[in-house]
């Protein structure tokens, strides 16, 4: 099993590490990532590529947009459900 | 006399069976002949003549990217109308705002008529209401009867001489400089850039998913395969964004030939491949990095990856380009990749000059200048500098702007007595090709976007917290991009809400600019660095930021 706050935890690290690039940060489950202004529509192609890699969640093309996920809350959901 | 308007028609009079123009979106894909395209065009020349419209009258289309963008452009070149396409809404941006700044163009450009969507009507017309601008709504049936002869006699007035189109660069700050084409500019480009690229209309095929309202989308994606009968595959930017490689997928499926990508592209196709996709790429000869600065290592992350599927490091290709000179400045040779000059960091950036070393800096070439382009390097003192010295890039041409629209002061300070368009980008020349080390003029290209940093200072300044009049904005490169990215630095009042400023700040920018904070830092009165001239203190507090956080 996948558990959700584990999932939270290193979609965080890798959202500040890899695109924010400001490891010192700490993001909320329920901060808005793409409405909010801060991960752009560039980075969605690298986050469904780690969710994939990382738990094995496919995330079609066509959901990498705010309706879908936009915040680590509900990214999560979406890849607990899917995690092989 | 050459116009936009003859060059149209004749090419669906030789050939109204061949395609124009083949429209992907959602999967589906619908394939117009010349012929179809250029009735379905006629057809927005109609209700533009029946509404009143005059030749040099300005049409603002509101349009989303669709083929009634696409038509609705063409139906007002054609009645010698000029034609300005407005930024695409995204989900991103504030609709309110987006009105606004639509109402902020018509007002200062005098526009006739503007083209939405009937969604759009009812708000339009309401902020419109006190000024003399008609609204006209997509789908609404053409008068197709008063058309043919009305329309050969209005094309017969159109000198080409007179303004074909206009071009505008996003944000308050870009609408307020409509740089303005003559039919005669753009044909000429058109020729000029044609041969510089060896295109045949015959066998080459463009595939573009370029947003229309930027240059390279309009003239290298639209205008060019349209005017020289090249069959042009058009997909959506919105869509390409969100599948990058569905580019790879229209090369093989439609045997595309050309292509032209702002450098972030080059990565963002590298990152989005998946282990087990299939391409055939063999048919490409020539993918053109254009509109913002060129790295080697994109062009290698590139190349990397899609080696496997056919793809030749001999199509890499580099254009120089600006809507101030239609399109294309420079261009270099198809069927080999570009130069690379190596030169010694530390000359370049201290002394400006150019001195080829064994390691140093990578220096991708950008070519030679395409026929009837003159390029100059000059100092500061405005005086010219021999080859491998560093200074402002200079141009004249036959193609260059006519003016910014309705703004003399502008164009007079944009070109010199003599004729030169100084372009506000540094470089220097060596063996007849330009290489660009980098930019005096206030700007941030972001993914293949330009942004003023006084439209995000402005922003900063409105926010809670943010001590008005201390902000600054700058763009760094971003390596995992490939682009720069935009960082704020604030300066707050006391016992300011950081969280809080932080978000409303974020969410501002994306809502206004599109674009999204790359970082921002907030920190203590006195941080920020002031001169008297905004330009320097930009530059002087990049650095210091660069020192303190590292990039």
């Amino acid at each position: 099993m996948t558990d959700k706050n584990d999932i939270i935890a290193k979609l965080n690290e890798y959202i500040t590490q890899e695109i924010l690039k400001r490891p010192d940060k700490t993001l909320s489950a329920d901060e808005p990532l793409i409405s909010g202004g801060l991960i752009d529509s560039f980075s969605l192609v690298d986050l469904a590529l780690f969710a994939e890699q990382t738990w094995g969640a496919g995330i079609d093309d066509t959901e990498l947009n705010a309706q879908t996920f936009d915040t680590l809350d509900q990214l999560a959901d979406l890849i607990a459900a899917r995690a092989i | 006399m050459s116009t936009l308007v003859s060059t149209l028609t004749a090419r669906a009079a030789e050939a109204p069976q061949r395609p124009a123009l083949t429209f992907l979106e959602r999967g589906g894909e619908q394939t117009i002949t010349r012929g179809e395209f250029l009735r379905s065009a006629q057809a927005y020349s109609g209700r533009l003549a029946a509404a009143g419209l005059s030749a040099g009258d300005l049409v603002i289309l509101v349009l989303q990217h669709s083929l009634d963008l696409v038509y609705a452009f063409w139906g007002a070149a054609l009645i010698g109308a000029v034609p300005s396409i407005f930024p695409f809404l995204t989900e991103k941006l504030d609709p309110a705002l987006y009105c606004q700044r639509v109402k902020t163009l018509v007002e200062h450009s005098g526009a006739k008529v503007v083209i939405t969507y009937p969604k759009n009507f009812e708000p339009l017309s309401e902020l419109l209401k006190e000024l003399p601008v008609q609204i006209l709504v997509t789908g609404a049936a053409p008068d197709s009867e008063l058309l043919t002869s009305e329309l050969s006699l209005r094309a017969e007035g159109v000198s080409s001489d007179a303004i074909a189109l206009l071009q505008h660069s996003s944000g308050s700050t870009g609408l307020q400089k409509g740089v303005a084409l003559s039919h005669r500019a753009v044909l000429r480009q058109v020729e000029a850039y044609g041969k510089a690229i060896q295109l045949d209309p015959a066998s080459d095929v463009i595939v573009s998913w370029l947003p229309l309202y930027h240059d390279m989308g309009l003239i290298a994606g639209f205008v060019l395969p349209i005017l020289t009968g090249t069959h042009l595959v058009l997909m959506s930017p919105f869509e390409w964004v969100r599948q990058p490689t569905s580019l790879l997928d229209a090369i093989g499926r439609y045997r595309g030939t050309l292509c032209w990508l702002p450098n972030f592209a080059y990565k963002l196709i590298a990152r989005s491949l998946r282990p087990g996709a299939e391409f055939d790429l063999a048919s490409w000869r020539g993918v053109i990095n254009c509109s913002e600065p060129v790295y080697d290592e994109s062009h290698q992350a590139f190349v990397e990856k899609l080696a496997p599927f056919g793809f030749s490091p001999d199509a890499l290709a580099v254009s120089y380009a600006m809507a101030e000179n239609t399109f294309a400045v420079t261009q270099t040779a198809l069927g080999q990749p570009p130069r690379v000059d190596v030169v010694e960091i530390a000359a370049l950036q201290e002394r400006g000059e150019a001195i080829p070393a064994t390691a140093g800096k990578r220096v991708v070439s950008c070519g030679a200048p395409i026929e009837s382009v003159e390029l100059a390097i000059f100092d500061g003192q405005r005086n010219p500098l021999p080859e491998r010295r560093v200074g402002e890039i200079g141009l004249r041409s036959e193609f260059m702007l006519s003016g910014y629209y309705k703004r003399p002061d502008l164009s007079q300070q944009a070109i010199t007595p003599d004729g030169w368009y100084l372009t506000g980008d540094m470089g220097y020349l060596a063996d007849g090709e330009l290489y660009i080390s980098g930019r005096k003029k206030d700007l941030l290209i972001v993914g293949g976007k330009n942004i003023y940093p006084q439209d995000l200072e402005d922003i900063a300044n409105r926010t809670a917290g943010v001590y008005p009049g201390r902000a600054v904005a700058f763009g760094v490169l971003d390596e995992r991009l490939g682009s720069e990215k935009v960082v704020i630095i604030c300066e707050t009042t006391e016992n300011a809400d950081l969280a809080a400023a932080e978000q409303e700040l974020r969410a501002k920018v994306v809502q206004e600019t599109e674009v999204t904070v790359g970082d921002l830092r907030f920190v203590p009165r006195g941080w920020i660095l002031k001169t008297s001239s905004g330009k320097h203190a930009r530059t002087d507090n990049r650095e210091k930021y660069l020192r303190e956080f590292g990039g």
